[in-house]
């Protein structure tokens, strides 16, 4: 017999799960988001210390000077749990492979000039260690944060860390080949332009507090590095000396900062509002990690912008301070 | 053009190196020491992280693509079978009690993988082990949200899904899980890998996963199928890790053998006694049944596990001890487990009853040799009982595995009429273990295991009572004080399935289905 149970109207006995209910003021029907993302993370009754960290439980708020009274005051606002990200990535990665086909198809990067061509290989082959840092970094904010509403997003920023290193090793081997991804990486070990992102990098891969790597990574490295190299140098400069298919190389990195800044100010602006105290060890940390990461980059600038890099990494900054003040932190 | 042409082209292995390892350097602004801090304590010895052999080699933008699109197709799935209703489909509602199991057991051991697998996937000097145990990491929040998700719709309709996060951090079942996996987690990145990747995704998976997906599919519910078919490409990836880390631990230095053998001894056995509760599912919570508890481990573990530790050999791994033990508890364990949640069905978040007469039947063919001379007599003695309004609730607490922290339910190898007590001093206080290996286990690491938060221990203590209870007021209840600490709502999670109000609105949703009301 075929029973149709789709005629059956039910009446449901509750909506969503008792936590979530708890956290969207009372029983309704809560999305996937909230679902995949609340209290996640354990918070009572651990059963043993970490070896590794006696010190602390294995999620343990005080691994941060930021405090919280709720650590699920963080909200996504691309609300992100898995399935949404991968349908984010995957639609972007289409766009990024179409891209690379494009340019690779009709010969745009035998086209171009040549001093534009080793500009470009020269500025971004060795950016790949700098993303590969950042996946490093977040890993280690997904680790050991506390509270997925924090620590989720930390996870999908370091893969797509990873990701954008391999797409700019996949700019290298387009308009270059393996050698020149080892000058790169010699050049990021040696060259002097290099080592102060180098040092920086290295720096964040010792910082032990979770919240502190989260603003010296995506807010100040990240948050200098995309306007300057994707949005300034690529987009504009290079494109106007005949570089457009430098650009269509690197959109996925563009469009990328685009999004993920929303939640990065996100997340800055609920932990800065919770308190005077965070609003001020926000602001130490952000100037702080600011000023290093502008002091690194602006060699970097110069590769390509020569004697524009100090006006050019000026504006950059200055834009810098206006996002973070809107995102409550003054610096 | 030309220039393209004559470019060298990169092997997939090749390639796949210069995507991953070839992005790594070696720090000098700061000591590989401080950069790594956890990878020396635990005194596996490695040379040469370049040995690594990559288990799998997925790009970023592979993993996207790919992923997108059984997550597209496991929604669509998802959606469709709640709204159709197809909860109702299931064989018949005491099915539901497995969905409970493993939303409140297994899920949220899902999300400390993705935790644990973000650590060592920092903490490794190896680039190649790192971004695979990030991708890992990436695939299990995965896990844990697609059984949340798939599993919504059952919390809307049935009972003992409710607050599965927070029951279990404190019931005291769900302290077998937990502390499983917080043991694991709090080892070093090397102990955490055999621990998880190898022992449990590699030798156990087959005794967890498998039977709780199959049992899914044998009894009608398509949401839990759907995710655990959805996973296993996932997992095919992180069997390769488990085993790639024990093959590379081994060959990078001959002094890392006894400390990977004790692993490897340590988290077989913990790793079976949490299978304790899917022994018990397999057993007598699946209406439809597909193999009984003894014949997976037989198959899986027997054959399946010896075939591995024999390939194994040849780096001087051999097959756990304890594997003896379990061969002599299959005939019981999951007789046992289940006559002890029967006692303890007041405090459960699942409904337990006594098996039908085919079900009792069936039973004694699969275990001719103990079933009906020691376990049908108990359950007829108690179908009996609850036939005459005596249905029986032990409300005292029973004594706990330090270890394992099961209660002391299991017999002593060999005789199963004799529980096995096994007792360890240490700094002036008596510990308790359920067996010889829970006992060692101890003894090697005391420090760690006189941590345990025993829920019956805490409890005594008075631990385990909502806020502003006075224990010593007039009338004090304490199983409902413990329960409301559980979040376990009285008479609708607890107690028999016979009368539930999942029996009943089951009943009542299939009757509209089928007949005019
Ligand atoms: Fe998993
Ligand atoms: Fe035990």
């Amino acid at each position: 017999m075929h029973i149709d149970l789709r005629t059956v109207t039910i009446k449901p006995l509750r909506h969503t799960y008792d936590h979530v209910a708890r956290r969207i003021g009372g029983d309704k029907p809560a999305s996937r988001y909230q679902e995949g993302t609340f209290d996640l993370q354990a918070t009572a009754n651990f059963h043993y210390r970490p070896t590794w960290d006696p010190a602390h439980e294995i999620f343990d708020t005080s691994r941060t000077a930021i405090t919280m009274a709720d650590w699920y005051a963080f909200k996504d606002p691309r609300q992100f749990y898995y399935g949404a990200y991968t349908l984010a990535r995957a639609k972007q990665q289409d766009t990024a492979e179409a891209n690379f086909d494009f340019v690779e198809n009709r010969g745009l990067a035998q086209a171009l000039p040549v001093e534009l061509k080793d500009a470009v290989l020269r500025l971004l082959v060795p950016l790949r260690h700098v993303a590969w840092g950042s996946n490093m970094n977040n890993a280690s904010v997904c680790a050991y944060g506390y509270g997925t509403a924090f620590t989720q997003p930390c996870i999908y920023q370091a893969m797509d860390q990873l990701g954008i290193a391999q797409y700019l090793t996949r700019v290298g081997l387009l308009l270059g080949d393996l050698d020149t991804l080892d000058e790169g990486k010699r050049a990021w070990m040696e060259d002097d332009a290099w080592q102060g992102l180098r040092r920086y990098v290295e720096d964040c891969f010792v910082l032990q507090d979770p919240f502190e790597l989260f603003v010296a990574q995506n807010v100040a490295l990240d948050g200098l590095l995309y306007p300057l190299v994707y949005e300034t140098i690529v987009d504009d400069v290079l494109s106007s000396r005949g570089g457009t298919a430098v650009a269509m190389l690197t959109q996925f990195m563009t469009d990328w900062y685009g999004e993920t800044k929303k939640w990065v100010d996100a997340t800055m602006k609920t932990a800065a509002a919770e308190s005077a105290d965070n609003k001020a060890l926000l602001e130490t940390w952000t100037s702080h990690w600011r000023d290093r990461a502008a002091a690194a980059l602006l060699p970097v600038a110069r590769l390509a912008l020569a004697d524009n890099a100090d006006s050019v990494m000026s504006d950059v900054v200055q834009q810098f301070n206006s996002r973070q003040a809107k995102a409550g932190v003054a610096i | 053009m030309d220039m393209q042409a004559t470019k060298k082209k990169l092997g997939l292995k090749e390639r796949y190196q210069v995507m991953t390892r070839g992005l790594d350097w070696e720090p000098s602004y700061q000591k590989k020491e401080d950069i790594y801090p956890y990878v020396a304590y635990e005194g596996i010895k490695i040379h040469d992280w370049d040995k690594w052999e990559d288990p799998f080699r997925l790009t970023m933008d592979a993993y996207w693509k790919y992923q997108a699109e059984k997550e597209r197709k496991l929604y669509a799935i998802i959606d469709a079978y709640a709204q159709n209703n197809g909860h109702l489909n299931v064989t018949d509602a005491r099915y539901l009690n497995t969905v409970k199991l493993f939303l409140t057991g297994v899920s949220p051991l899902e999300y400390m993988a993705h935790r644990g697998f973000a650590h060592a996937g920092r903490q490794f000097p190896g680039a190649g082990p790192r971004v695979a145990c990030l991708m890992q990491s990436l695939d299990e929040i995965r896990h844990a949200q697609t059984q949340i998700h798939a599993l919504s719709n059952y919390n809307k309709h049935y009972n003992g899904l409710h607050d599965f996060r927070h029951m279990h951090d404190r019931v005291w079942y769900l302290s077998v899980p937990k502390s499983f996996f917080d043991d694991a987690v709090t080892a070093g990145p090397f102990e955490f890998m055999v621990a998880i990747g190898f022992s449990f995704e590699y030798v156990l998976t087959n005794l967890l996963f498998v039977p709780f997906v199959s049992g899914a599919a044998y009894n009608g519910d398509m949401s839990t199928m759907t995710f655990g078919f959805s996973a296993q490409s996932d997992e095919a990836r992180h069997m390769t890790l488990g085993l790639e880390v024990i093959k590379f631990i081994l060959e990078q230095d001959p002094d890392n053998l006894p400390i990977v053998q004790r692993w490897i001894d340590k988290w077989t056995w913990r790793g079976y006694r949490v299978l304790t509760l899917v022994a018990m599912m397999m057993d007598y919570m699946l209406p439809k049944r597909t193999m009984s508890w003894k014949e997976a481990w037989e198959v899986y573990f027997e054959e399946n596990g010896g075939a591995l530790f024999k390939d194994l050999a040849r780096y001087g791994i051999t097959m756990p001890k304890c594997a003896e033990t379990i061969a002599l508890e299959k005939d019981h364990l999951s007789h046992q487990a289940w006559g002890t949640f029967y006692n303890y069905g007041a405090a459960a978040a699942f409904h337990t009853w006594v098996p039908e007469k085919e079900e009792l039947d069936w039973l004694a063919s699969k275990y001719p040799d103990s079933f009906d001379k020691h376990y049908r007599p108990r359950l007829e003695y108690w179908r009996e009982q609850a036939a005459k309004g005596n249905r029986f609730y032990n409300k005292t607490l029973p004594m706990l595995c330090q270890t394992c922290q099961i209660p002391m339910l299991f017999t002593e190898p060999g005789d199963p009429t004799k529980i096995c007590y096994r007792e360890v001093d240490y700094k002036d206080n008596k510990y308790h273990f359920c067996s010889d290996h829970c006992k060692e286990i101890f003894e090697h690491e005391p420090e760690k295991y006189i941590q345990s938060w025993l829920p019956v221990h805490q409890i005594y203590q008075g631990n385990c009572f909502p806020e502003g209870t006075d224990p010593t007021a007039e009338g004090f209840d304490p199983l409902a004080a413990v329960l409301q600490y559980y979040h376990l709502e009285f008479g609708r999670d607890n107690l028999d399935f016979e009368g539930s109000e999942d029996q009943k609105n089951f009943d009542a949703w299939r009757g509209m289905a089928t007949k005019n009301a």
